[in-house]
Parts: C-alpha cells; sequence; structure tokens
C-alpha cells in the first residue's frame, strides 16, 4: 500500500529551521546521559515542575471536564482549519492589521526580514516563540545584518551563551544557576564583576541588559500562543512582563504562528487559559495574558502583521490519526512527566520540540526518514496521555508513526519470520524449545540485541515451558 | 467459573512459574481453568516496533483461540492492554471490521490477573502466606492502559506473612518498553538505574509486579549488581501457601560476560 498520492502537502524544508538533528536519537541520547551536570539539573528541575504543577491541578474539580473541551475544540479546530484561517485573516485585516500566508520555513523568514529592512531598523526584539525557533528566523536575521535579541530571561540565556534551547516552556533547563552566572559574565556587556548566582540577582542583571534593548527597537517579533477566528485577537501569555513590553513600546509587531494556533471564539480562551497554565508552569494563572486586535491608534505598535505559518502542518492535518498532535498547545507537561526527557534531556531530540510531543511533532513535520529514530524514543509508558491537557493520545501516536518508520532489512525479515512462526503453534513449540538450547551459546547475546546483556542478566531458560507443562499435568 | 488461560509467550517461554502460580491459584479458588493450546502470542511486540502488517496474521489468531471463552485471564497487564487497546486498532488498520468487532469482544472478556481476582471474582484475601518484605512495582500499562490503581496492593496486604513496603516514585517506567529495552538500550539503563536505587532503598528482599517483562528488566539488572534482591511475579506471591515450595523461579537468572 502506498501512503503518497498527488496533492500530498510538502513537508517542512530541509536546510533551513531547527527540525532536524545530526545523529539519530540513541546516539545523541548516549552522550547526553552521560553529562552528570545535566542529569542532575533536568531531575531537579523536572521534579518541581512536576509537583507544582499536579499541585493547582489537583485544586480544579472540573480539569476531566476542561482536558475534555480543549480536546473538543481542538478537534473541531482541524476539522474546518482553511473556513477558520480564512475567517481570522479577514477580522485581523478589518482590525487593521496584515496577513501574509507562508507556505514554509523559507518563505516566512524571507517575508519577516523583508518587513523588517522596510522599517530601516537593524534590530529586533523578540517575545519567545516556538514558530520563530522552529523556522531558524534569528538565523535567516542574522544573515541579513539584522541582530535579533531574546527578551524571554531564559530564551537569552541560550542565545548568549551560544546554546540550543532544550525545553519548549524553559529553554535552559538544562542549565543551572551557576553556569548561568557564568554564561553573563563571559556575555553581557557592561556586567557587574561581582554578580553572584542568586535568582534575583541574575534576574536583576538581565532586567538591566534588557531595558536598553526595550526603549530603543522599534520592531518586535512574536509568536502567539492563540488566535481567536471571530475577533483577529491574538494572544500572547508569559511569566516575566518581557513579552508585554515587546507587545506594546515598539512602532511594529510582526506575529509569526502556526496554522494550528486559531482557535473559533473568544468564550474557547475561557478552556485553553485555565488548562495553559497549570498544566504548563503550574500556575493557577499565568502572571501576564497580552491580547491584541489589529492596531489600535495612538496606542501601541501601529503596524501590526501576522504571518501565518505552514511548514508541514498541512501534511500533519491529512493523516487522520497523525493530527492530533496539532492540538498541543505547547505547555510541556508531557516533557516534565517523560522518564526518557528527564534523562537525555532536549538536545538529543535534535528538534526544536523535544520529549514525547517532540518525537510525533518533529518527524511528521519533515517527513519521516528525516527523523525515523524519534517515534522510538520512548518506552510507552504513558505518562504523556496522562499528564497533556488536551488529551493527546501520544502513546497510540507513537505506535502509528513506528508502522510509518523505514525499518532495518534484518529487522524486518525477523520480525516476518517471528509473526510466522507465532502463526503456527508447532513451529512456535519448537522455536521455544531451540531458545532453550541456544542459551548454552553463553550468557551474552548477539547484536542488535546485546544492548540488553550490555546492563542485564538475562533469564535461564527454565526446564519446561508452561505448555510442556500443562501438557504432562 | 471456568476461566481461559491466556498465557502470554513470555510467560510461556522464560517465566512459566508465573503462569503455573495463575493456574494453582484459581484452582485453590474452586475455579476451572484451562488453556486453548492454539495460542502463541498477542501481537504487542510487532505493533509497538512498527510492523502492524505482521501483528494482523497474530491478532486474528489470538481472537480466534479465545473467541469461545466467557472470562479470559493473562498474569500480564500490559498483554492484556495490548487486546484491549490495540487489537481492534490493528484490525480496522487493515480494513477488517468484522475482526475489529470481535476482537472488541474478546476484550471485554479478557483481565489482567488482579482485575480478574478483585473485580470479577470479588476476593481479595487469597489465602497465601508469603513470609517476606516485598515492595511492589506498579507496571506502566497495569496503571495506565488498565488502571488497576491499588488492586494488586489490596491483594498483597491480604498475605499473611508478607511485609509491604512502599516503593518511593513507584510510578515512574523501569525502561523496558519491550524492543526499547534494545533500541534505546543506554536510556532505558539509565531508568532502570533508578528504578534499582528505589527498589534497593526499601530494603524489601524481592520486588514484585503483574508483569513478567518488567520483571525480566529489573530483575535482570539486581541480577548484574548481585545486589541481593530478586524479582517475583505477584501470581507466585498469591499462590504460595504455608508448607508449599514457594515462587520457584529462583535463582534463575544468568550471570551476563
Amino acid at each position: 500500500m502506498t501512503r503518497t498520492f498527488l496533492g500530498m502537502p510538502a513537508t517542512a524544508p530541509r536546510g533551513v529551521g531547527n527540525l532536524r538533528g545530526e545523529e539519530s536519537f540513541p546516539a545523541a541520547a548516549r552522550r547526553a546521559l552521560g553529562d552528570t551536570q545535566l542529569r542532575r539539573n533536568l531531575r531537579h528541575a523536572t521534579t518541581t515542575i512536576r509537583a507544582k504543577s499536579a499541585a493547582v491541578i489537583g485544586e480544579l474539580p472540573d480539569w476531566a471536564q476542561l482536558r475534555a473541551a480543549g480536546s473538543a475544540i481542538k478537534t473541531d479546530v482541524m476539522a474546518r482549519l482553511p473556513e477558520l484561517l480564512e475567517q481570522l485573516e479577514a477580522a485581523v485585516a478589518a482590525a487593521g492589521g496584515t496577513v501574509h500566508w507562508a507556505a514554509d520555513a523559507l518563505e516566512a523568514n524571507r517575508i519577516v526580514t523583508d518587513l523588517v529592512r522596510a522599517t530601516g531598523a537593524q534590530r529586533v526584539m523578540k517575545v519567545k516563540s516556538m514558530a520563530t525557533q522552529e523556522i531558524g528566523l534569528n538565523e535567516a536575521l542574522e544573515a541579513a545584518g539584522i541582530e535579533p535579541v531574546e527578551t524571554d530571561l531564559a530564551e537569552l540565556i541560550v542565545q548568549l551563551g551560544r546554546d540550543r534551547p532544550s525545553h519548549i516552556l524553559v529553554p535552559a533547563i538544562h542549565r543551572n544557576r551557576a553556569e548561568i552566572r557564568e554564561i553573563f559574565l563571559r556575555e553581557m556587556p557592561g556586567v557587574d564583576p561581582a554578580l553572584t548566582d542568586e535568582p534575583a540577582v541574575l534576574a536583576a542583571a538581565a532586567r538591566r541588559h534588557l531595558r536598553e534593548t526595550f526603549l530603543s527597537t522599534p520592531v518586535a517579533v512574536s509568536g502567539a500562543n492563540f488566535a481567536v477566528a471571530e475577533t483577529g485577537s491574538l494572544a500572547v501569555v508569559e511569566s516575566e512582563g518581557n513579552g508585554r513590553m515587546c507587545l506594546t513600546l515598539p512602532e511594529t509587531l510582526i506575529t509569526v504562528m502556526g496554522v494550528e494556533k486559531v482557535i473559533p471564539t473568544w468564550a474557547d480562551l475561557e478552556v485553553f487559559l485555565q488548562l495553559l497554565p497549570r498544566a504548563s508552569t503550574g500556575e493557577r494563572m499565568n502572571p501576564y495574558t497580552s491580547m491584541w486586535t489589529g492596531v489600535t491608534p495612538g496606542d501601541g505598535p501601529q503596524q501590526v502583521h501576522l504571518v501565518l505559518l505552514d511548514n508541514g502542518r498541512s501534511a500533519v492535518l491529512a493523516d487522520a490519526v497523525g493530527r492530533q498532535a496539532l492540538h498541543c498547545i505547547r505547555c510541556s507537561a508531557c516533557l516534565n512527566v517523560c522518564p526518557v526527557y528527564e534523562r537525555t534531556g532536549g538536545h538529543a531530540y535534535g528538534s526544536v520540540y523535544p520529549g514525547p510531543i517532540g518525537a510525533v511533532l518533529s518527524p511528521q513535520l519533515t517527513g519521516m526518514p528525516d527523523n525515523a529514530s524519534l517515534p522510538y524514543a520512548s518506552s510507552l509508558c504513558g505518562a504523556c496521555y496522562d499528564a497533556c491537557p488536551v488529551m493527546i493520545n501520544i502513546p497510540e501516536l507513537l505506535v502509528h508513526l513506528r508502522g510509518q518508520a523505514p525499518h532495518p532489512a534484518g529487522e524486518k525479515a525477523a520480525m516476518g519470520a517471528a509473526a510466522y512462526t507465532m502463526d503456527h503453534p508447532r513451529l512456535y513449540a519448537a522455536a521455544q524449545r531451540a531458545a532453550g538450547l541456544a542459551r548454552l551459546a553463553g550468557p551474552a547475546l548477539p547484536p542488535p540485541l546485546n544492548g540488553w546483556t550490555a546492563s542485564r542478566d538475562l533469564p535461564a531458560a527454565p526446564p519446561q515451558t508452561f505448555r510442556q507443562w500443562w501438557a504432562e499435568r | 467459573m471456568r476461566i481461559a488461560l491466556f498465557v502470554t509467550c513470555l510467560a510461556d517461554t522464560l517465566f512459566p512459574e508465573a503462569a503455573k502460580a495463575t493456574v494453582r491459584l484459581l484452582e485453590r479458588l474452586g475455579h476451572e481453568v484451562v488453556f486453548p493450546a492454539d495460542q502463541t502470542c498477542c501481537g504487542q511486540m510487532h505493533v509497538n516496533t512498527g510492523y502492524p502488517d505482521d501483528a494482523l496474521r497474530l491478532v486474528r489468531r489470538h481472537v480466534r483461540v479465545f473467541a469461545p471463552y466467557d472470562v479470559v485471564v493473562a498474569p500480564s497487564g500490559s498483554c492484556v492492554g495490548s487486546v484491549r487497546h490495540q487489537h481492534a486498532m490493528v484490525a480496522r488498520r487493515a480494513g477488517d471490521e468484522r475482526l475489529a468487532s470481535r476482537a472488541e469482544e474478546v476484550a471485554r472478556r479478557t483481565y489482567e490477573l488482579s482485575e480478574l481476582l478483585v473485580d470479577v471474582l470479588g476476593v481479595t484475601d487469597v489465602g497465601a502466606y508469603f513470609p517476606h518484605r516485598v515492595t511492589y512495582h506498579p507496571t506502566c500499562h497495569s496503571l495506565r492502559m488498565l488502571r488497576v490503581a491499588d488492586k494488586p496492593l489490596r491483594l498483597l496486604r491480604e498475605v499473611r506473612g508478607l511485609e509491604l513496603v512502599e516503593l518511593p516514585q513507584a510510578e515512574q517506567c523501569c525502561g523496558f518498553g519491550g524492543t526499547f529495552a534494545v533500541k534505546n538500550a543506554d536510556t532505558s539503563t539509565a531508568m532502570l538505574a533508578d528504578k534499582m536505587r528505589n527498589v534497593l532503598a526499601t530494603r524489601a528482599e524481592m520486588c514484585t509486579a503483574g508483569d513478567s517483562s518488567c520483571l525480566m528488566h529489573i530483575g535482570g539488572g539486581l541480577s548484574r549488581l548481585r545486589a541481593g534482591v530478586r524479582t517475583v511475579h505477584l501470581a507466585e506471591i498469591l499462590a504460595s501457601i504455608e508448607g508449599a515450595e514457594t515462587a520457584g523461579e529462583r535463582d534463575r537468572l544468568e550471570v551476563g560476560s
């Protein structure tokens, strides 16, 4: 059966953006697992967030109903995405904003770069945004001679450290405060050499550094958590207020948003603004919720642009099972509960979308061959499904995508032979006895099964299989 | 009650004591156990490794073999999870709606051991005697696919002589995950290291669970460490009675090279 048909939407192009790693997950994970500082930082951070989130979710008697509502709204959105996007476009335009359509990362980067150039600005300030990380906007701006400044504290740490984000919500989760202090001392112009690693002192240093940028930069680039189709309103939720500065101070505001972020009505925000903070930061409500609808004359940015980004999303939408991944509201709850993520960290996934949601989203955005190891980066323990505030069945998706992954020839032959044998009970019984004899060869398994005996002993073959015992009873 | 044993390929081949214990336990409670000999494997390994087309014939076999029985039990949360959550999906994916609905019927009559005992047979005190210090690991599929919740613990609390100690961070995966343990052996081992740390912290003599697969993983790691702690299937504890030979899987872990 072939899955290719005429008109299949394109996946995210190669050579641009940050959806692909340079090596497979097992290879990258192996190195990450050896980084003891990383292991300690991640264990501490994820344990803390898990406890905070569980406590505030426990306060809501209708959490299950909220999750079901969030899931239902997203299912509805995916069922009529083109219609909602056109409604959004009309509403934004009616409110004085300009809407641009970007088929992929290259087009989105070009649109944003051209818009910034038209203002004459040499520098833009950025609100933390996954979409712009996904398309590699910072790299594209730098190539055009424009300096992007990340204003989210954790993104700033990543940018100053010439590092990569490793978590959707807390991109510098792999760093502890001693490491952050060292990055600031090394990279932050004019920083106090007596800087300590107290969180308040580090935040104050970042605030001084950023304040100059806020007051002197005429263009900001943001993402969006939600876009309301009926009103044309965009929403960004955050904790620091740095996003609010970027969204209100500059003359020009450019928002890059994945097409799946649209929601039908203003009332739908009620559901998501309860789900998102409790699932992500473990707060009852996030400190800053900024919303804007086109241009308000004399107040805030007077040039407002919205770039609607596809970059593989239509291809995801075309898969009736896989499209659940587009329901994601980027809360990171699945990362925080994932036993694999907790030990490997986000960089091992290669993509800006790490953890369980990244393992199902990245391969769909890029096409399976470019991220074939990611659907296997899970023990299928199911903790992510329980934690997801919009009930994305990530284990089901992982298994679904494994069915589409390219398989090694030897494995494929072995699996086919095993299925044939297991479908013939007499052959099966003979194979069971042969397996017992094969164990005489020694206690270590041959490749590719030697991963087991590297760290675990094998059970010895029992004197009798169960069915032999039963037959002799 | 007449109960069909779905032994699972792993228990049949490598951990027959868990299956034998299931038989002894149910017979002691006055039930008739039958073993449909044409059963082999539920196909979970094929589905979870990305071979749903190969799994189809195993799903078809499983459904055909177990369709005649009113009650089916397996000493595994994971294999029952596959029957309940994967069989119909594999059939539908292949366009076989009739097989899918038959698979759903079989799934409705298929129980993990603690579910059968507590929900169907309505018993928590099975008359077992097991004088050991034991900690319980809730396997991921029994916990999150089947939602067995505290049923295994309720059964263990009624076992005479058994000292039950709580496992810290019990709900974290042990790192087995089927072929995950081989394809991502390093990450799997890192998860196992933390599970073993928690098991050892309980100072229990044994770690029990409802799945031979997870126990093979945890037990294989503990054996490699010469930790002096072993694993035992829940069925073996519940089948143990005073004066009888108990928990027969002793000394079965080999020393690796």
